[in-house]
């Protein structure tokens, strides 16, 4: 089929201007953080950078707290990433192989914990960690952190279980293997590239986190990047564009490389399974 | 290939059972590994959730050793007569409706120009995706450097095409920064709206234009009868997703904006946080949860009952 000239036209135009929509915004960001304070206070912003300059990111590294609030940040996401994979693995599995009564059950609180407002869960949630001391905790957070990247990394999981042809499985049990070697043997190499996947969703949905840890950690030297930001840009008047903006681009930078690795399963819809039914 | 892998468990449910395992002894085996996960998730999810639903239904207050009563639907009475929380909701509903329908037609334009075999659609797909994986925090910093009144480079453009004359503060006049958050919203949902609409477009027949234009119809009677149509069940999944997302939203304006100015984008998540952890009526926020529960409910009704009527 072919397509007219005026309507190519037309195409056009309407992806240049979806490109500027959604490539400006980030464009700009990284040209700020790339900028001198003396370009800053020009009345007549540039787009790019006069001379650029990575003080800012010096900058933004010296700043107090940050260096700190990244490595919080690193090791609560490493923690809640392996315990979400060591605890899901199993039910994932147990999901896609049995036809087991707590299939659907599973099933519902995957879907009922997705859509519920988190101001009715955060506020049970607080009152249960304060007794046990785990408030303005990072195992307090990594605990929560973990039940609550569950479900989606049920959901991803339990897909690339059931894509694992059954009867290699089979043929395993066949020559003797129990379900346990089986599993480890035969199940868990073919996926890896699920496991990965699952692993890297898991630890960007916690890096990005900011409403538990908002409630959670109060205690400043337990605070996690997206916290210590969000209050880098309260202090209104004073606010230092160019080491806030290096602080947002070095905070991007796990989410980018995640996402170079996972584009094509990506764009092939990650949500596919719940449209589709 | 996600794609069938993520659908894949629906279709081997209905898969008989391997050989010689009878239900029982499955039921017992999928026991066994569903215990490392039994007791965090009932612990932190599923009492949660619970507790959080009673919890409108009493005056828990911050603060240790504070005795908490039953205090029946007294929230509930106390709500209907507070205007600030009509406001919220209303807000919230402005919010939702908005972001929800704009973000849809935005990314329906999108998937279907990145459907076809025009040039840029490797990166307009890359840039596409990009919003998603940002923190919901540095989004709210882009768009705040992006808007700023004296730095930002949109009043900049706006000033040089002479559309204003004097610099907008667009997160802090009353009439502009509402619209303002609303468009950020959109910028960040796109994404996920337009990956699941490629994928859908991705699905349909090819055979079903084909016919189409045998009978002579053209590119828009095509979209009106074969897409629309084709692409029915996804659209109401992933807008009913949407609206419960949006409805939900906290991170990105509380920074933007903490819900002002003057209450102008208090969605109701940043009304009920400050109720709870700013003033520390917890029983109150917790019934305002409630009721946003009860708007969910009604989300998610069109998307299950979409799901059932696909799956039938």
């Amino acid at each position: 089929m072919r397509t007219r000239p005026a309507t190519r036209a037309a195409q056009y135009v309407a992806v240049v201007a979806y490109l500027i929509f959604l490539g400006f915004p980030l464009v700009w960001l990284i040209s700020s953080s790339l900028k001198s304070p003396r370009e800053f206070a020009t009345i007549d912003p540039t787009f790019l950078p006069k001379a650029p300059t990575l003080a800012n990111f010096t900058a933004a590294l010296e700043e107090q707290g940050l260096v700190r609030s990244m490595l919080n940040s690193l090791q609560i996401s490493v923690a809640t990433t392996i315990l979400v994979l060591i605890v899901s693995l199993p039910v994932a599995y147990a999901l896609a192989r049995f036809r087991s009564r707590l299939r659907p059950i599973t099933n519902g609180w995957i879907l009922v914990s997705q859509v519920f407002p988190v101001i009715l869960i955060v506020i049970p949630l607080f009152l249960i960690l304060r007794p046990l001391h785990l408030t303005n905790t990072i195992p307090g957070v990594v605990i929560v952190y973990m039940v609550w990247s569950m479900p989606f990394a049920l959901w991803m999981l339990q897909g690339y279980v059931a894509a694992v042809p059954r009867e290699l499985e089979e043929a395993a049990s066949v020559d003797g293997a129990s379900r346990l070697r089986t599993i480890v043997s035969i199940v868990m190499p073919l996926l890896r590239p699920g496991l990965i996947a699952t692993a890297m969703f898991t630890f960007i949905s916690a890096w990005n986190e900011f409403f538990f840890a908002l409630v959670l950690l109060q205690d400043p030297q337990l605070k996690t990047l997206p916290l210590v930001l969000a209050r880098f840009v309260g202090a209104e008047g004073q606010v230092q564009f160019g080491p806030l903006a290096a602080a947002s681009v070095l905070a991007t930078v796990p989410s980018l490389v995640f996402f170079a690795f996972l584009q094509r399963r990506l764009t092939s819809g990650l949500l596919s399974g719940a449209v589709k039914g | 290939m996600t794609t069938q892998a993520v659908a894949a468990p629906d279709t081997a449910a209905r898969k008989p059972p391997g050989r010689g395992t009878g239900r029982p002894k499955q039921n017992r085996e999928a026991i066994f590994l569903f215990l490392p996960a039994l007791l965090p998730v009932l612990l932190l999810s599923v009492y949660p959730l619970v507790r959080g639903i009673a919890l409108g239904f009493t005056d828990a207050r911050a603060g240790l050793n504070v005795d908490t009563n039953f205090i029946g639907f007294g929230n509930f009475a106390k709500l209907l007569h507070n205007d600030l929380f009509w406001d919220s909701f209303r807000i919230g509903l402005i919010w939702t409706v908005s972001v929800t329908v704009l973000q849809f037609v935005a990314a329906l334009g999108l998937a279907l120009l990145l459907n076809t075999d025009i040039k840029f659609r490797g990166i307009a797909r890359t840039l596409a995706l990009i919003p998603w994986a940002m923190p919901p925090v540095v989004v709210a910093i882009m768009w705040r450097l992006l808007l700023h009144p004296t730095n930002g480079p949109v009043n900049d453009i706006l000033q040089g095409a002479h559309l204003t004359d004097h610099p907008i503060n667009f997160l802090g006049d009353f009439g502009t920064a509402l619209p303002a958050v609303i468009v950020v919203g959109i910028w960040v949902g796109m994404p996920m709206t337009t990956v699941t609409l490629l994928a859908g477009l991705q699905s349909i027949d090819r055979s079903l234009y084909e016919a189409a234009a045998v009978d002579g119809a053209g590119a828009w009677a095509q979209f009106r009868h074969v897409t629309l149509p084709q692409l029915k069940t996804v659209i109401v999944a992933i807008t009913s997703l949407d609206m419960i997302w949006n409805f939900n939203s906290f991170g990105l304006v509380y920074v933007l904006t903490a819900g002002g100015p003057g209450g102008k984008t208090m969605l109701p998540m940043l009304f009920a946080y400050n109720e709870a952890f700013r003033y520390g009526n917890f029983g109150m926020a917790a019934a305002m949860g409630d009721v946003m529960v009860v708007i969910i409910i009604v989300f998610l009704a069109f998307y299950l009952r979409n799901r059932l009527r696909s799956e039938a």
